[in-house]
């Protein structure tokens, strides 16, 4: 068998302007663990060997490099570690399905208000909480890793498009800073 | 105008996509007479007032939603997921 490399949507691409950091990040394997009717108490079992726990809707764990963030009802995915097959669940390999950036820096968040619909400060929206909103037009799904932190997960086939959205959007805000009213 | 997702929250409506009245939750059985399916796929009631559809929560958590609002006050009074409904629900 041929060995296969793996490439990255955007090949690991990054970039700072006005304090703000964007950067393609290899979070390393995605898993989709979708719950059959029933099945919790085998896959909060299964999950226990990651040491993990099922999280509540709008929230992330992580633990000991393994992250799972929810997604939807009865639906998480595990991150960063290879999921074991389960009991009470269908585990799903996504690791090709998805780009994930990284927005970084103290005005991160005024980049993001401009392209989610939601209140992103940290207050409303502190660090461990996962949601699935829109990046603009995009589903995208939204966590914040930091005060100042956050990641933005969507489809890899919209990963050039995310991109630019967030380069336009962060340079439009750097150049809002340098204005003198 | 911003609907409350059951699972999601608070959200704004560019996040959901209409469907249409709730009645496309009763689709009549096999075999039902012509009538049911006349009323089921066109006939529509229009009131001033309280009425309910149903609403897919498309850039979140991917849920259908049963919206109950008001079409003179424009107030929502509940949104319920489909999947947990245990009233009026298709077996």
């Amino acid at each position: 068998m041929p060995e296969l490399i793996a490439k990255s949507a955007l090949d690991g691409r990054s970039l700072t302007l006005g304090g703000v950091t964007l950067a393609e990040v290899a979070i390393g394997p995605i898993t989709s663990v979708a719950v059959l009717p029933g099945g919790a108490k085998a896959v909060a079992k299964g999950l226990k060997a990651l040491g993990l726990t099922f999280p509540a809707p709008n929230t992330f764990t992580e633990r000991k490099g393994a992250r799972i963030v929810w997604t939807g009802r009865d639906q998480a995915f595990v991150l960063g570690v290879d999921c074991p097959t389960m009991e009470g669940a269908a585990i799903t390999d996504q690791s090709d399905g998805w780009a994930v950036l990284a927005v970084s820096g103290v005005a991160a968040v005024d980049v993001l208000v401009r392209l989610v619909p939601l209140d992103l400060r940290l207050g409303a929206f502190p660090v461990g909480t996962a949601v699935r909103s829109g990046l603009n037009h995009m589903n995208a799904v939204i966590l914040r890793t930091g005060d100042y932190a956050f990641e933005v997960m969507v489809f890899r086939s919209m990963a050039r498009t995310a991109w630019h959205e967030l380069e336009t959007t962060i340079s439009m805000v750097a150049a809002r800073a340098g204005v003198k009213i | 105008m911003r609907l409350t997702c059951p699972l999601c929250g608070d959200r704004d409506r560019r996040e959901f996509y209409y469907y249409g009245a709730e009645d496309y939750l009763r689709r009549p059985a096999e075999g039902a007479p012509l009538a049911d399916w006349d009323n089921y796929l066109h006939l529509r009631d229009n009131p001033a007032g309280v009425t309910k559809d149903l609403w897919y929560h498309e850039a979140g958590c991917s849920q259908w939603l049963v919206v109950t609002r008001n079409t003179v006050t424009h107030e929502i009074t509940g949104v319920e997921l489909v999947a947990e409904r245990t009233v009026g629900q298709a077996k």
